[in-house]
């Protein structure tokens, strides 16, 4: 496979302990209750955090290997990273935000169009909506023709119909990328709809029981509960 | 009027000014992101001398900057010139003087940096050092400028430690704060109020200067 992790590391009120992997051109959902250590993983697959224990390969390339004492830092691995909420940088315009780290200049213009925020190139940050922050994150993060790409809940801060419309948007565009991607949410509907495959973490371990009990419910606490969780977000 | 004196000032600010941002900058950031144990003993040291009386800093850089203090002896077979009575003296003992009025600015506006922009940065490739220049630095202008502004204000106007290190050479070390205390010595009150008065309109036009700027920054111009 493309990815392939399996680490251990010890947090405050629980252990991470994960194994999982992620073909080229394919989207792995990484699903679960908030605080349940999602965020945790990807950013030790980014080499943000370090696990205490593993093993992290890219290919024929080792990130990290804790008998080797091999820990490739996080310049080095080529990631491009969407995070939970915006980290544009504030004294840059779009263009300049998304060119940061383009490895071809013309590639942003082009981005740009496939993300439709051609017209905002020379704003700031602070002066375009939400949505299209974190349209500019993406744009950001693929210009570095990334090896892989992690969206760390990229819409969570956006309205629903902004949330919804981004949400299309990417997953018709996901079939033209080639590289493996990881996607972090709480919310099983986006999760389905995103996902080629499917990790549900609670407590950081996999656990496969919590996506049938979550959606298995009683169908009268379900109708319930989803109706509340539809108009939360 | 003693131009003269007044011009000594100007220079000695702008010239402290310019070392003490290349200085204090690696200082704001270890003090700011590094996690090296005792920082804070570090940090107090630089911070020592806004709790000292001028003299007694200036007592210790005259033993340091002596020509048998070790600082005095290094610069002398550097530079064949005394340190202490030089303009050059002034400028070291106006630099360590204003040390923490640089630094402590600018670790403030490190800080206040949001760290998940210096993690994107890393991830997009960027070093440390690069992130230190394209990132921390163009989002902390206010904070580096505030640095920069006390910095020179405070400089205008030291006193006691440039007595002690400087004395009162006209055209080298006699800066108007001396010139000022001199007029007053020789009961030359005319001479005392016009210098004290050009200190304010320099004053009072950096400080419309600051906010200025500072509402710029704050903009996002």
């Amino acid at each position: 496979m493309a990815i392939d992790i399996s680490i251990k590391k010890k947090l405050r009120f629980f252990d991470v302990d994960v194994s999982f992997s992620c073909p080229d051109s394919r989207m792995l959902v990484m699903i679960g209750p908030s605080g349940g250590g999602k965020t945790r993983i990807i950013r030790m697959m980014a080499g943000l955090d370090k696990p205490d224990e593993g093993k992290i390969t890219f290919r024929d390339c080792t990130w990290f290997d804790s008998g080797k004492g091999i820990n490739l830092p996080v310049q080095q691995r080529r990631l491009g990273y969407v995070f939970q909420d915006y980290t544009l940088f504030p004294h840059l315009n779009l263009y300049e935000n998304a060119a940061f780290a383009a490895v071809d200049k013309k590639e942003v213009d082009e981005l740009f169009e496939l993300f439709n925020i051609s017209h905002l190139k020379k704003r700031k940050p602070h002066m375009v909506s939400g949505g299209e922050r974190q349209r500019c994150a993406i744009c950001q993060a693929m210009a570095r023709r990334p090896a892989a790409l992690l969206l760390d809940e990229p819409f969570s801060a956006l309205d629903v119909i902004t949330r919804r419309g981004l949400r299309e948007e990417l997953k018709n565009l996901k079939g033209k990328f080639s590289f493996p991607m990881i996607y972090v949410t709480h919310d099983i509907n986006e999760a389905l709809f995103m996902a080629d495959e499917i990790l549900p973490v609670v407590d950081g371990k996999a656990d496969a029981g919590w996506m049938n009990s979550t959606m298995n419910r009683d169908p009268k606490v379900r109708a319930v509960r989803e109706q509340r969780l539809a108009l939360a977000y | 009027m003693d131009y003269l004196a007044l011009y000594i000032t100007l220079k000695l600010a702008l010239v402290s000014t310019l070392i003490l941002m290349v200085l204090a900058a690696p200082v704001a950031y270890m003090l700011a992101f590094s996690k090296i144990p005792g920082k804070s003993f570090i940090e107090a040291f630089i911070y020592l001398p806004t709790a000292l009386p001028p003299t007694v800093i200036g007592f210790y850089l005259i033993i340091l900057m002596g020509p048998k203090g070790p600082v005095g002896k290094a610069w002398g077979s550097l530079s064949g010139d005394a340190l202490l009575f030089t303009f050059s003296g002034i400028v070291v003992a106006s630099v360590i003087y204003s040390i923490p009025y640089a630094v402590q600015p600018m670790k403030a506006a490190f800080q206040k940096l949001d760290r998940r922009l210096l993690e994107n940065a890393y991830v997009l490739g960027l070093s440390k050092n690069a992130a230190f220049f394209r990132v921390i630095l163009p989002n902390s202008k206010s904070g580096i400028l505030a640095s920069a502004v006390l910095v020179f204000l405070h400089s205008m106007g030291a006193f006691g430690v440039l007595m002690m290190v400087g004395g009162s050479i006209p055209g080298e070390t006699k800066v108007a704060s001396i010139a000022i205390y001199e007029a007053v010595e020789s009961m030359d009150y005319n001479k005392a109020a016009l210098i004290s008065l050009s200190f304010i309109p320099i004053s009072y036009a950096f400080l419309l200067l600051v906010n200025k700027l500072n509402k710029d920054g704050a903009d996002g111009h």
